[in-house]
């Protein structure tokens, strides 16, 4: 059982799609301190000794396993920084599910800092998802400034899903990876902001090996008075295929910066950027109005869409 | 019933204004089947949006079924059971074909259910239900997804804009056929379409020629077809494929 109160059980609902303990290995925190813990045979989690944070270990060949280390927070004016280490394997194919959710009914500031590191052995498969939720009704800020960074050996693949659609009143995710021959990372972000939120995602993606490939694709919607800058830059040292693509909808005063980049350091390195920034269009909204939605419904489904 | 009151629409234009419908009135009887044509240019996408409510009379009365509607929103008209399928359909990031089905029909659609009103306008379902409604859709393609919205909604007034662009002649018997069922499933739907397409006429009920912003003439398909053979306003399929 979960030793968490109905609070922090609504936040792991949010951000980790679970009522009580799921199948596999996990590792709930909540409020600075272990709300659960469970390992398996191939996948190994141990207390860090000379920080906060974990190290999870997972066996060569493991495949259909899956990781959860949600995290909660649910009392005014904790700040945490955690340093969570992922070793995986060779040949593995799992699934990691992180995230966090904080609920601030005080004043002071909440915050959740966690640095993750994720060293992929050679042919591994990981799927991350992230997602990011804060509630509250209290004047104290919720902040979630993350920091992943990838290391993927030969033919290691990473899929990884960020999202923070609601409650996050600041985040600065920084996202750093570096691939070897025929590895192959993928990144889909959906974000959204609303009230006076500020979200900077910044991403850095070395491309080392020769057959490597990244694929960065955020898709975000800036609501009221709410500021967002993505950054990714793709950096090609080899033979590569690189592509980052930024697709916002801007609303009311919404501010967005798109600052994509690519570094080609090898002759045969070929690199993408596409960014594109607009309001949802007039069409697209009379053309729900005529199916029967009111122009708010309209808008609704056609950011639920867009972010989907 | 749809009634249209001495109508009259004027756009700004760099030289000022120009009158785009000019003091139209008309009526549209329940259960018929009834085209407006007409040169380009003439008023006929504007007289559909002054109907469906994206664009606003300056004078003159709209009513349905009795009701003054001229004030009425978009989606007041939807809810009044007014249905309206573009000349340009419009393109989504994100929401797919079902989406936009079960968004038309107001409830949940099971897969079968949707999947018969792309089968209804030649899309082979299991191909479209899960595609997005984006960029990667042809425009004929996008054309029938928009026909399909209106089939999956119960209207009692469907207006279609130029339902034949980017349809092939393949499908075109099918698009005639769809018409013919929408009316044939309910006896009080009416069915306004906008085109210049012979065989589109040659199925009307009602003509309605539109030229230069007024009602030039109108009546059943036996008195107005003979005067419109080789003008602008009756193209033959094959013509149009040119």
């Amino acid at each position: 059982m979960l030793q968490m109160d109905p609070i922090q059980l609504r936040l792991l609902k949010e951000v980790a799609d679970l009522h009580d303990v799921p199948e596999g290995a996990y590792n709930f925190r909540a409020n600075g301190g272990l709300a659960g813990r469970q390992t398996t045979e191939n996948i190994d989690i141990t207390s860090k000794t000379n920080a906060s944070g974990i190290d999870i270990r997972i066996k060569d060949g493991t495949v259909n396993e899956s990781v959860h280390i949600p995290v909660v927070l649910s009392e005014s004016g904790m700040k945490e920084t955690v340093y969570n280490d992922f070793y995986v394997g060779q040949n593995c194919d799992v699934l990691i599910v992180a995230g966090c959710g904080i609920d601030n009914c005080g004043k002071q500031d909440a915050e959740h800092d966690g640095i993750h590191r994720f060293f992929i052995g050679k042919g591994s498969k990981v799927r991350y998802v992230e997602k990011h939720y804060g509630s509250g009704e209290g004047t104290g800020k919720r902040i979630l400034n993350p920091v992943t960074e990838v290391y993927m050996e030969e033919d290691s693949t990473m899929e990884m899903e960020m999202v923070q659609i609601k409650g996050v009143d600041s985040t600065e995710r920084t996202t750093l990876a570096e691939l070897a021959a025929g590895a192959r990372l993928v990144v889909r972000e959906r974000l959204m902001t609303h009230g006076e939120q500020y979200a900077l995602s910044v991403y850095k993606v070395t491309l080392n090996g020769d057959g490597s490939s990244a694929d960065v694709v955020s898709r975000s919607v800036a609501r009221d008075t709410s500021y967002q800058k993505f950054d990714a830059c793709i950096l090609g040292n080899a033979a590569c295929q690189g592509h980052t693509e930024c697709d916002s909808i801007i609303m009311d005063s919404g501010r967005i910066l798109a600052v994509p980049s690519l570094e080609a350091n090898h002759v045969d390195a070929a690199l993408v950027h596409e960014a594109a920034i607009g309001k949802i269009a007039g069409d697209q909204i009379i053309k729900l109005m005529t199916l029967g939605l009111t122009e708010a419904e309209a808008e609704e489904q056609i950011i639920n869409g867009f972010l989907k | 019933m749809l009634e249209l009151q001495n109508i009259t629409f004027s756009a700004a234009d760099e030289g000022g204004k120009v009158d785009i419908i000019r003091d139209i009135s008309l009526t549209i009887e329940d259960h018929k089947y009834t085209v407006i044509t007409g040169p380009n240019g003439g008023g006929k996408s504007t007289l559909a949006k002054l109907i469906v409510g994206i664009e606003k009379p300056i004078s003159g009365r709209i009513l349905w079924n009795g009701e003054d509607i001229t004030d009425k929103s978009i989606t007041e008209r939807a809810k009044l059971g007014i249905g309206f399928a573009f000349q340009q359909p419009v393109r989504f990031k994100g929401l797919t074909v079902l989406d936009l089905l079960r968004i038309a029909a107001g409830k949940t659609l099971n897969t079968s259910q949707a999947c018969e009103y792309l089968s209804k306008v030649g899309l082979c379902a299991k191909d479209y239900i899960n595609r997005e409604v984006n960029a990667s859709l042809s425009g004929g393609e996008l054309k029938r997804i928009e026909i399909a919205t209106v089939l999956a909604r119960n209207v009692q007034l469907a207006v279609f804009d130029e339902p034949e662009a980017g349809i092939d002649l393949w499908s075109f018997q099918n698009l005639i056929q769809v018409f013919q069922e929408m009316q044939a499933a309910d006896k009080s739907r009416s069915i306004l379409i906008i085109s210049h397409q012979e065989r589109i006429l040659n199925i009307a009920d009602e003509i309605i020629v539109l030229s230069d912003g007024r009602v030039k003439a109108q009546g059943s398909r036996d008195e107005i077809m003979p005067t419109l053979s080789g003008t602008d306003a009756a193209v033959s399929a094959c013509e149009m494929l040119h």
